[in-house]
């Protein structure tokens, strides 16, 4: 676990950079985390991804795999690799705050 | 619990598989008949030994070997209805068949499985479907899979696992470790080029199998394509095509398909997830939604493997919860996702990993420390997974415990020492 500084404010997050605790985040952070995973713009579309993570994790304690999102979030899962290449589940985790979408065993 | 004013309780169990078999004739031997009445139902008489499907593609068993009728398998006193379910309405405590009848319930166990849906994934079932492209997870794919290997005559093949969850999420290893055998025997291993494509970060969900199994894929000489959310299955081209672009090629590939619940979970208001699994506690396999719904097997929404051994372990807690419910007791929280996997690697020889929710695969022996090894290849465990089968049949599906092999993860052979 280490600290490191989004809009201003210190935020712990784990070694692969997932936030600790969820409530530390503030929307403001948001576009600083997109930038370190090379998304200089959030859109409309994004958020709309960003805000859904942030719901499915206060309702079930984690974030959706990629599958269910492409199900659940009204953006296809094609859509989701175009907003996040680097990987839609994981990529918004971060963004959003929330910690790693726990994977399926 | 009246129904039709009869003072007779019902449990009903979707699904005549592993769950639902062991769970109805443990059930049948713990209550009376004429307390309890016990209906099973299922759409076709087709019981599946999976653990089988993977040594067909290689002629080491044919179907009507691991095929038996389910009915056959359930003792006295048990109904077995043969029709496919329309939905559950579990606030009325119904299950409407596809026949047209109804089916009210004391206690409902959804035991049916999961599915394949290949059609989620973009040209998986087009013109090279069972041509080109298989899957080995069902009879008829396994079985076309084994004309399709009689008849390849070298080039690339391709594992590839499009997305977790899967059932028994070692069985495509064990493919390719099978292929390497079978291409030996054959005499053209050097004339095939073996891949595993995977979406997981490494060759297994567990970090200390994974470092083990995948060392076994090096040393055989398959490849490993790690972190690839395949997107598209191009069967003419020849391609598996990932989400994020990058490409395999393929003269034969063997795909695992995604997998769903049971069609009829996701026609059943607030029963299962996104996916069709049913969300239960995960460890009194109770349904979050419902307290008269419990559910087991590859249809629970758990975190671990959908496996067989999984499923007989659920047994012992899921029968003991109807009792406790139906008698108005506290649930017994005792699940601890206890999974025991033989993993075949072909030459005569198998792995066997051992684990549950918080423990990771450990070696050492199992149950104790002069049983089985642990994580490492050898005979006795390749002669184990040999005959589990006849136990299956006869000890496991009628109830009976498996000497030796309880529900709990046994810790006493394990070397807790080397977990790294």
């Amino acid at each position: 676990m280490s600290t490191t500084t989004y809009a201003d404010t210190a935020v712990s997050v784990n070694d692969e950079g997932f936030f600790e605790d969820p409530s530390q985040w503030t929307e403001a952070m948001a576009s600083e985390i997109a930038k370190e995973q090379d998304i200089d713009e959030l859109t409309e579309l994004h958020w709309q991804v960003i805000k859904f993570m942030r719901s499915e994790y206060a309702e079930k304690g984690t974030g959706p795999t990629v599958r269910v999102l492409g199900k659940t979030s009204g953006v296809s899962i094609k859509e989701l690799y175009q907003l996040f290449p680097k990987g839609p589940a994981k990529t918004a985790a971060k963004i959003a705050g929330i910690p790693k979408p726990r994977g399926c065993i | 619990m009246a129904n039709d004013g009869i003072m007779t309780k019902r449990i009903v169990i979707l699904g005549g598989g592993t769950g639902g078999t062991l769970s109805a004739n443990r059930l049948r031997h713990f209550f009376p008949e004429d307390g309890v009445e016990i209906v099973v139902v299922d759409q076709n008489d087709d019981h599946v030994y999976q653990p089988g499907l993977l040594f067909v593609p290689f002629g080491l068993t044919h179907t009507d070997e691991i095929v038996r009728s389910r009915g056959d398998q359930l003792h006295r006193g048990i109904e077995f209805r043969q029709t496919p379910i329309e939905r559950v309405d579990i606030d009325s405590n119904t299950v409407h068949l596809a026949d047209g009848s109804e089916l009210t319930y004391t206690v409902l166990v959804v035991a049916s499985g999961s599915i394949l849906v290949e059609e989620e994934t973009e040209g998986l079932t087009g013109p090279s479907w069972m041509e080109k492209v298989f899957t080995f997870y069902d009879v008829a794919g396994a079985t076309a899979l084994h004309s399709a290997l009689e008849g390849f005559d070298g080039g690339r093949l391709v594992v590839n696992v499009v997305d977790m969850p899967i059932k028994c999420p070692v069985a495509p290893l064990e493919f390719c470790f099978l292929a390497d055998w079978y291409f030996q025997q054959t005499g053209m291993r050097d004339r095939v080029e073996l891949t595993y494509v995977t979406p997981l970060d490494g060759a297994f969900t567990r970090p200390a199998a994974s470092k083990i199994l995948g060392g076994l894929l090096e040393e055989k000489d398959v490849h490993l394509v790690t972190e690839f959310n395949t997107g598209e299955v191009d069967g003419s081209g020849g391609r598996l095509i990932s989400y994020d672009g990058r490409e395999v090629g393929f003269d034969l590939a063997v795909v695992v398909p995604l997998h769903g619940g049971a069609s009829y979970v996701t026609r059943s208001p607030g029963l299962g997830d996104e996916l069709g699994f049913v969300p239960v506690d995960e460890h009194t396999l109770q349904s979050a939604a419902k307290r008269n719904v419990f559910a087991i097997g590859d249809a629970a929404g758990v975190p671990t493997s959908k496996a067989g051994s999984v499923t007989h372990f659920e047994g012992e807690v899921l029968v003991e919860n109807v009792r406790r419910f139906l008698a108005d007791e506290p649930l017994d929280g005792s699940f601890d996702g206890h999974a025991n996997c033989f993993i075949e690697t072909g030459f005569g020889k198998a792995l066997l990993i051992d684990f549950n929710y918080d423990t990771e695969p450990l070696p050492g022996h199992f149950p104790i420390s002069v049983g089985l090894p642990l994580l490492k290849e050898s005979r006795l465990n390749h002669l184990g997974k040999l005959m589990f089968q006849p136990l299956y049949w006869h000890s496991l599906l009628p109830g009976r415990d498996l000497p030796g092999v309880s529900s709990a993860m046994p810790t006493r052979g394990k070397d807790f020492q080397a977990t790294s």
